[in-house]
Formats: structure tokens, sequence, C-alpha cells
């Protein structure tokens, strides 16, 4: 954390950074939902994984999409945090923190450490818009920033001068203060303007706006370099981060899970077809995969979430690969076909971009609520194999093993991600699809015979013949089944060898799972056992503890059903188990459900990630403090 | 299909499963007329899929030598979509009640129909819930007595073919299911066309509703309770073919003239217009005396859905996933 209070603090810090490459910032973004934050916010993420750093960000808006200005409940923020160092996390405070609005100022204190930088378009602090925040008094006069240093700059006026030259009206000129405001933070960083300025080029076809907006983020920048604030407005470049050799771009959750589905339908050649319904926050990835058709993704917006996975099962039927997509809520609508899904054993895709529940919940606030749900959540007897992504960027890979995992075994399969993975972005390594091995799936080939559902004994997959072929003409539905004929079958006996199919087909799912691995540290002491986007803050926390000497390790659980074989030995080669989520326990429930273990819990249910120091604490709490032990 | 050497026969078309309907039941005619209709048709059984819902009607894919699907309740329309879209060439049959299309899955048959996706949907309309023993639907007129409305039910029923009409649906027809003259032809008039095509068959349920459509498919007095429309004809029916419908200018609604009578001539009858849904309105909302409009009642051509929606073959893939992988702002650190 950084403290800009004191011009000797700060440079004492540059020198400190610049001795050990270790340094990174956190700046947030916030103002209101139609301030174009997200934009500015992104932007300057590209920026500075272009300029060398690693970058993790954390968008945090409000569901209204332009909520009443000025309010506490319509601020929009974006946090990112950067440096040249190995990046996890978007930070658990900010170093600096920019505030369009007395609004976007208040919310957002309680996060803010002492020494933080605040910077405020002052023009904004209005006795009408402290109002429509809940404001008695105004927050820059009456003393209580006292632990922050403020700067005080008239955005608002700056930009409308800046943009005058281009004839636009008051409001106009003022939709690009985000631009202004961005150019000030990359001169402040030194993070290179050419990313926005090619971006700008790109999207407004009227030269008008587009030179308005280069405008006004030369001129947030120029303030920077001319304004009289030289012991608090220092430029602060950061160092490169020290990255693998490859080729990085960034990446959000949702595009990693486009191109990840994309790349695997390659893998199999097989073709998709993604059958959606709009909702927060999964719609995201319909936007993505609607521009990819000509890679072999057909996309189709039903009239509904039941709809849209039906469809999907009716494509998965017919022989290309169904997928469908939505959030908690619009699973559980779902979850009857789901159901058919694994009863007729077909393959498709499920992918739920969790959100804060119950109902209708914080749609735009993550959680990871919905593990219960995945796992447990259908009539009868009904496994379904479940994988989570830990990142924006491990979204592809989680895809490509989701697409897998139903083609290899013929079954429906979950795939967890969140809106903070959906949104969030990071820089990201560009895989080689060529080193990925093909996907096999069950389609008959020339030479194929017999039974439809003859099912391969390693996997339980039946054969996935499809309308068209003359060989395998069948019917097949929800009611029970032959095991061997597929017609309806009532007989006890029969059902009770299908349940026993099922379940077995779930069991052999982990024949083929990759040994669980300890992400870091050692057998012994206390292992933190996590799923899903909480990892880069799980990584994060045993990092640090690692480095001060604490007996930590960490799991971070890919497979969630069924579990990998070898987890249950893993986790009795420590002494205690930590299992922090964005929920009340699911995953602790898991684990004592199948492993029989005892695990101490950390749960959060904000709508906002864990915080390092989170972790941390409760990492300290159940540590056996072995550094002393040996001392004595 | 070209290369059979065999003409398939009705019998061809069946399954060797054991048909469960009740003895007696009129999803039995409509079974045989759809065999009979896919013999005439030679219709190919791997090209064909035939999708059901939930219910006693949707039992019927098991009993057709074609592929099939039994989905779950209401969805089969979205089902079918699916397969549709994702293979364009298959011939697509949905399978339906008044319980399921009209009720649980009524949304989905909206869409479908308005989507113009080309399938072939069959409603077999008895007007009461068969499979769940004897409730009312929401086709069953006012006053229906059943399990669920001992003192009559009270709520006002749909009228299939008007919801079709209301979704912008490109062909409807109605049929009676012992018809096993004209059923089948009406069925393959459905499979020809591009497009949704909604049959409803108002079908016998005899052990909930035994009997329901008497006063129209009554066989003495069928000839003058039923007109069978055809496009480009007047609208005559009756045992003497001497009755006729025409329009009420004044009240905007039909009203039945004897030929001859009050010096009615066969110019006063109104001449069936197939592309007019207004017309369509009309004969799907005639009450007794007047007859009940059968054949196909509405059709126009309009853009199907899986005819635009893309699902091109993917050419040279891997390239292009290349090119997708490297989109964007890039940062060579190698």
């Amino acid at each position: 954390m950084r403290d800009f209070r004191d011009p000797r603090h700060s440079r004492a810090a540059m020198t400190h950074r610049s001795n050990t490459d270790n340094v990174s910032y956190v700046v947030r973004f916030a103002g209101d939902s139609g301030d174009g934050i997200q934009l500015q916010g992104l932007q300057f993420t590209v920026a500075s994984a272009l300029g060398g750093n690693d970058v993790a960000t954390l968008p945090d808006f409000p569901a209204e999409i332009r909520a009443p200005a000025g309010t506490r409940y319509g601020v929009s923020a974006f946090q990112v945090q950067f440096g040249g160092e190995r990046i996890t996390t978007p930070g658990d405070s900010p170093d600096v923190l920019i505030a369009f609005n007395p609004a976007a100022l208040v919310v957002n204190l309680s996060q803010l450490h002492p020494g933080t930088l605040i910077v405020v378009d002052e023009q904004a602090f209005t006795e009408q818009r402290l109002k429509r925040a809940d404001l008695a008094s105004n927050p820059l006069d009456d003393g209580s920033l006292g632990e922050f240093e403020v700067i005080r700059v008239d955005i608002s006026r700056l930009t409308q001068e800046a943009v005058k030259p281009f004839g636009m009206g008051a409001k106009d000129s003022l939709r690009c203060k985000n631009f202004w405001a961005l150019g000030l933070m990359l001169w402040m960083f030194d993070q290179p303007r050419d990313p926005t300025v090619s971006w700008i080029a790109g999207k407004f076809r009227d030269a008008n706006l587009r030179d308005a907006n280069l405008a006004a983020l030369n001129a947030g920048h120029a303030y920077g370099e001319t304004a009289e604030l030289a012991h608090v407005l220092v430029q602060r470049p950061t160092p490169a981060a020290p990255l693998a050799a490859a080729e990085y771009r960034t990446i959000t959750g949702a595009e990693a899970l486009a191109l990840g589905l994309v790349a695997a339908g390659e893998l199999a050649d097989t073709e998709l077809m993604f059958c959606s319904y709009p909702i927060t926050p999964a719609s995201s990835l319909l936007h993505h995969l609607a521009n990819l058709e000509d890679a072999g993704v057909a996309t189709f917006q039903a009239e509904d979430e039941i709809a849209a996975v039906c469809a999907a099962i009716g494509a998965s039927y017919a022989g290309r690969l169904g997928i469908t997509s939505s959030s908690g809520p619009g699973i559980a609508l779902k979850t009857e076909a789901i159901g058919l899904a694994v009863a007729t054993e077909l393959p498709l895709v499920i992918v739920n971009s969790q959100r804060a529940g119950p109902s209708t919940g914080l749609p735009t606030k993550t959680e990871q609520s919905d593990l219960y749900q995945a796992v447990y959540g259908r009539n009868g007897d009904t496994p379904l194999p479940v994988v989570a992504s830990r990142s924006p960027g491990d979204c592809f890979d989680t895809a490509i093993e989701a697409v897998r995992i139903a083609l290899r075994h013929m079954t429906p399969v979950m795939l967890l991600t969140d809106g903070y993975i959906a949104n969030a972005s990071e820089l990201w390594p560009i895989p080689d699809i060529d080193s990925y091995p093909d996907i096999p799936t069950r389609k008959p080939d020339a030479g194929t015979t017999g039974s439809v559902f003859r099912r391969e004994p390693a996997t339980q997959a039946r054969l996935w013949a499809t309308p068209g072929d003359p060989r395998f003409i069948y019917r097949v539905g929800g009611i029970e089944k032959d095991f061997e004929t597929g017609n309806i079958s009532y007989e006890p006996d029969n059902h009770q060898a299908m349940t026993d199919m099922r379940r077995d087909k779930l069991a052999k799912v982990a024949d083929f799972l990759p040994d669980q691995t300890l992400e870091q540290g050692v057998p012994g002491g206390l292992v933190v056992v996590a799923w899903g986007s909480t990892y880069g803050t799980v990584h994060k926390a045993v990092r640090d503890c690692l480095r001060s000497g604490l007996a930590v390790a960490q799991i971070h659980i890919r497979h969630l059903n069924p579990l990998p074989r070898n987890l249950a030995e893993l986790l009795g080669q420590f002494d205690e188990i930590l299992v922090p989520e964005l929920n009340s326990g699911q995953l602790a429930t898991l684990l004592r459900d199948k492993l029989l273990v005892r695990v101490h819990q950390l749960n959060k249910v904000s709508g906002q990630p864990f915080a390092v120091a989170e972790i941390k604490r409760a990492i300290s709490e159940h540590v056996r403090p072995r550094m002393q032990e040996v001392r004595q | 299909m070209s290369e059979r050497a065999i003409k398939l026969e009705p019998k061809d078309y069946a399954t060797d499963q054991e048909v469960r309907w009740c003895p007696g039941c009129g999803d039995y005619s409509i079974l045989k007329a759809v065999h009979r209709a896919l013999a005439d048709a030679q219709a190919d059984p791997a090209k064909t899929v035939f999708v059901s819902g939930i219910g006693c009607s949707s039992r019927l894919p098991y009993y057709v030598e074609t592929y099939g699907f039994h989905t779950i309740h209401g969805r089969a329309p979205a089902v079918a979509s699916g397969i549709k879209l994702a293979n364009p060439e298959l011939d697509v049959w949905v399978v339906t009640g008044d319980g399921d299309g009209l009720s649980i899955g009524a949304n989905h048959l909206l869409h479908v129909l308005r989507r113009n996706v080309d399938l072939n949907i069959l409603l077999f309309n008895n007007e009461i819930y068969g499979l769940t023993k004897g409730q009312y639907s929401p086709t069953s007129r006012i006053g229906t007595t059943s399990p669920t409305s001992p003192k009559g039910s009270f709520d006002a029923p749909v009228n299939p073919g008007l919801f079709a009409v209301g979704a912008g649906a490109t062909f409807i027809a109605r049929a009676v299911d012992v018809d096993q003259k004209g059923l089948p032809v009406l069925l393959n008039a459905a499979r020809e066309h591009r497009g949704a095509a909604f049959v409803e068959i108002l079908q016998n349920c005899i052990v909930y509703n035994k009997d329901v459509f008497e006063d129209v498919v009554g066989k003495k007095t069928a000839a003058d309770t039923q007109i069978h429309v055809v496009h480009g004809q007047p609208l005559i029916y009756g045992k003497n073919r001497d009755r006729g419908l025409r329009l009420n200018p004044r009240t905007l609604t039909l009203e039945a003239v004897t030929l001859g009578e009050d010096g009615v001539t066969a110019a006063d009858l109104l001449v069936h217009d197939e592309t007019s849904p207004v017309l369509a309105h009309l004969l799907l909302t005639t009450a007794a005396p007047l007859p009940a409009a059968m054949g196909v009642i509405h059709r126009r051509q309009a853009p199907a859905f899986d005819a635009t929606f893309s699902s091109r073959k993917p050419r040279q893939r891997r390239t292009l996933v290349k090119q997708l992988l490297h989109r964007g702002d890039l940062l060579d650190r190698r």
C-alpha cells in the first residue's frame, strides 16, 4: 500500500521499487454508471499490460444501466492492480481513487488506506450533487479526508476546454471526461497512450467525436506534466513484470470461454450450437460467440432459459455439440432439461456464470453459491460432472476440458464461472492450439455396427449416432429406457442397472482426471483448499504467508464432481484444512460429504471478492506456528 | 429416398413396440394416418424425426419407425428447433397435446410459430388432461367437470387455431382424428409447407372426455357441421352441397345461407383465401349453427427461420482459431 501524503514517502517508495522490481499499484476509477468508467478502466488495463505490467481487474458496477446520476447506488467502479511482479488479484485497497462525484467518493472511502491519493472532479461537488449523495457537508472541506492526500482538479471544466474546438455542447463534451482522467493516470504511471489512441480511432466513426476524445485524453496527459502539484503528482513508472517468455494479450473470462469453446469444437472436429437467453452476468459469452459463426459456432437466442437448454439438447441429438449458458436463476429453470440430457446420454455443456443469490439476488455481484446446485441440484439420482474455472484466462482451458468430458462420456457437463471472472481481465499467455490433444467423439464411423446403446466400458459412453444415418434409427426419451434397446422400460432391475450405469459413468470421469497437485507449499501444516475465482486472492495470500515462514500450502480444485482420485490422500498429508469460499460453506460440505475430512471454513457473501488480508488473517488463525517450534 | 428400390408401405413406418393407448383412443387413428402419410410421401425414415413432449399424444414417436425424441413436458418445439437448426436437411415433426402445447409449453409454441421454424406441428386436442387422469385443460369448455373442477370449470378456454393466427403462423389446418382419407393428405400438406405448419387434430379421449366433439364430428351430421375449405373454392358445405358461408359486411361475421333461398347464389358466397389471416380468424371462430372449418385454413409463404439461421460449415477452422487467439492488443515477451 502506497502512502501519498508525504513526498519523502513517495520518493522512498520509488527508490525501493527500482531496487526490487517488485512494485504494484492499485487504481480505482469511480463515477456514475453513465460516465464510461468501465471503458476507462479497461483502456488503462490494456495500456498497463502493453507497457509490460502484469494486471488484474475488478469491474464493480450496479445492475441499473443508467442509474440516477449522483446517487450512491448508481456508482460504477473499476479497480485495477498492475505492476512489475506477478499480479493475481485486483488488490485489496486502492492506492489511487479517481472520483467523478461525491457519491463515488463516499461509497469507496471505507476501502481506502491512510495515504491513498484521491483525485476528485471538484466541479462535481456542488450542493445539489452532495445532496444526491446524502451528504450533509462537503467532504472536501469538512476535514473528513484528513488521512488521505486529496487532489482537486476541475476535470469537467478542463475537459470542456479541451474539446471546445470541436464544437460540442456542454453536455456532450462532459462525456469525454473519462478520457481526460485516463490521460492523467496514463501520465502518472508512465503507461503508453498508443493503445487508447488506436482504440479511439477505431471506435468513433465520427471524426469530430474521435478528435474530441483524443483531445481530452491528451489534455489530461498534459495536465500531469504541467500542473504545479509536484509533491503528489509525480510520475510513478512501474517496472516490467517478470513474465515467462510468451506472447501475451489481455483477455476477459467471457472472451476466453468463447475462444475455448471454439477451440474445443475444432479439437473435436464438431460444430457447436450455442443456445442461450440473456442474463447478467452471462450474456457477454453469447455476445462474443455471436460473432464467431465462421469458426463453426451457430448461436441461437431462445425465448427463455428452458428453450435455450432444450434447443441445445436438440442440437446434440442431431450431431452438433449443444452448449447453453446462464446464471444461477436460469440454471434453475434448465434443471429438468439437464436431467433429460443425463437420461438420454447426450453431450451438453452448461455454463453457469454465477452471481449472488438467492432468487434475483445481486445480478452484477459475484458469488460462488451455485456449487450445491451444480453437484446436487436435480430430481432423481442424476449425476453430473462439474468443472470450475479459476481466472479469466483459465476459462479457455476449462471450456476445452468441459467439452472433452461431455464428448468422452456422452454426458452433460456443468462449467462454473462467475460474474467476477466473466468481466475481469488479465494478461494471458496465448496458448498454442496445436499443443492440445484432439478430442475424440463417439460418432460412429463407416464400419460401426450394433446398438446405439452399446456403451464403451471405460467411459460408459453410448454411440453418438444422429438422424440422417440409416444404420442407427432409434427412439429415445426421458422415460426410463431399456439398458440395451433404449425402448421404454419400467422393469425394476432395468432401472437399477441404468441408475448404476449413470453412477459408474460419473465415477469413470475421474479415471481420466489428472492428479490434484499443490499450487504452492509442501505437505504438512495448513492447506488452503479453494475453487473458482478465489484462486488469485488465495494464491497471493498463501505466497505472502509462505514468505513469512508459515507452514501453509495451496490446493485449487478444478474438478468438483467427481473430485480427483488422489485428493483424499493429498489432504491427509496436512494437519489442518481451511476452505475459503464466497458462499456459506458449499465446498466445505462437499469435502465432508465425499471425503469425510474435517475442515475450517472462511465464508463471505457480500457480493465482493475476498481481500488478500482476509485470507491471510484466516491462515494465521489456523496455521500452527512451526517456525517457533523449530526454534525451541 | 431415391436409391430405395422397394416402396415403403404404411406398416414399414410402424415400430416393433406395443402401442399402449386406451382401447378406442383417437390416437390410434392419428397414428395410422401418420403411417399412411409417411408412406404416401415415401419419407426417408433416416431423415425424419418425431419429437414430442409429455402426455398421451407424446408417446407417438415410439410407434413411428423413424428417429424419435420423447422430451419433457411442453418443450418439444424447443428441442425440435434445435434439431432442425443443427441439421436443416431433416424433416422434423412435433407431436403435442392441448396441455403440453397450450398450457405448460404455450410459450415455446408461440415462438416457434412466429419464428416460422420449418417444423410440422401436430396438436392433438381432446380438451382434457388424459395422462394425469382427467383434469380440465386450457382448451376445456367452461363448465367442464373434472377432478380439479368438480363444480364445473370457470377457466376461459383458448382456441388453438386462433392462438396460431395470433402468433403469426404461416400454416394452420384442422382435422378430425378418424378422417383416414383427409388427415394423411393434410399431414403431407403440412410436411410440404416451408415453415412452421400447425395442425390441430380434434381427438377423442374416450376415457375422460368421450365424444366431446360429437356435435362436430358425429357421422350422421358431419356434412352439415363441418365445412372442408379449399383455397379458391366457394365456402360450400352440407349433405346436398347447398349450404354456404357469406360475409355480413355490417357485422363482419360469417353467416350460413342456403343456395336458392332468398335469391342466394354461389356468387354470394365467400371464396376461401388461405392467405388471409382475417378469413382464418373468421373460420376458426365459427360456432353452431355454423359449421366448423376443416382443412388448410391458412397458408402463406414467409421466410423460414432455419433458412436464414447460420449453421455454415467452418473452413480452415484451425487457422481461424489461431487468428482469433491473436486478436487484440499483443505483448510479445518471447
